[in-house]
């Protein structure tokens, strides 16, 4: 019997909207509203040498890939499922280009993650 | 050509029957903004792995009325996603005790808020520099 990849799908569709139930306000709120406007948090909260000492660092680089990967494979999953609702045909082509977006996210993500070294 | 027109009744604007299928697609559209958010992060590394202009044109353009206003607007989606999230969690990751019950539904929504609420507080106030 052939395997079914939904498992492989289903799981990091769950730990991205957990992760993301989880933290997201916060990260919404800091990365978008609070250094922005620079309210409440140091002023140099996410300056350059900060976030490159961040992302340099092993955890801050698995953190920066876990959050961009993880919301990515989320957000498609869901919305691979709702196509249907809002009248889409669901198919291989819908799946490819739902998948495939998060999978180049990924691969994008992962590069430059890389490049930023350690 | 077939002379029989079947009467096929209109799916146009389905989910705005029921308040239940509204509660469901709002729930499902919160998943267009978190890869939204995503993307906002992936260009910030982008613009980080570029150098310290590339970064500081990325932390100038989050400064923009623009960007304030949509970050706004998705901080009041993704709260929303969190709500949603943990009210459904005791039908999607239903959890079972050893000995065969089933945890109550308000038990698992109450803790996943509690914790999510917890983690963005703590989180923020070690931003602050809140020493412990």
């Amino acid at each position: 019997m052939k395997r079914s990849n939904a498992p492989i799908f289903w799981s990091m569709f769950g730990a991205g909207g957990m992760l993301s139930a989880l933290i997201g306000p916060l990260l919404v709120f800091v990365t978008g509203i609070a250094v922005p406007l620079g309210l409440l948090l140091p002023p140099d909260t996410m300056n350059y040498a900060r976030m490159l000492g961040f992302a340099q660092n092993w955890l801050g680089k698995a953190f920066l890939f876990a959050v961009i990967a993880l919301f990515m494979w989320h957000g498609v999953h869901r919305i691979f499922h709702s196509l249907h609702d809002i009248g889409i045909p669901a198919g291989t082509l819908a799946k490819l280009a739902c998948y495939g977006f998060a999978l180049a996210g990924t691969l994008a993500a992962g590069y430059v993650l890389i490049a930023i070294g350690f | 050509m077939s002379a029989r027109r079947p009467y096929v009744r209109s799916m146009d604007g389905w989910w705005r029957r029921d308040p239940f299928f509204v509660r469901y697609m709002a729930r499902e559209a919160t998943a267009v903004f978190v890869v939204a958010y995503a993307l906002v992060l992936l260009v910030g590394v982008l613009r980080l792995s570029q150098g310290e202009a590339a970064f500081n044109a990325w932390l100038a353009a989050l400064r923009s009325p623009l960007s304030v206003a949509f970050h706004v607007f998705l901080l009041a989606i993704f709260v929303y996603h969190t709500w949603s999230w943990f009210r459904i969690m005791p039908k999607t990751m239903p959890l079972i005790l050893p000995d065969g019950r089933r945890l109550k539904p308000g038990l698992i929504t109450g803790a996943g808020l509690a914790a999510a609420a917890l983690l963005c507080l703590a989180g923020f106030a070690v931003l602050m520099g809140v020493k412990p």
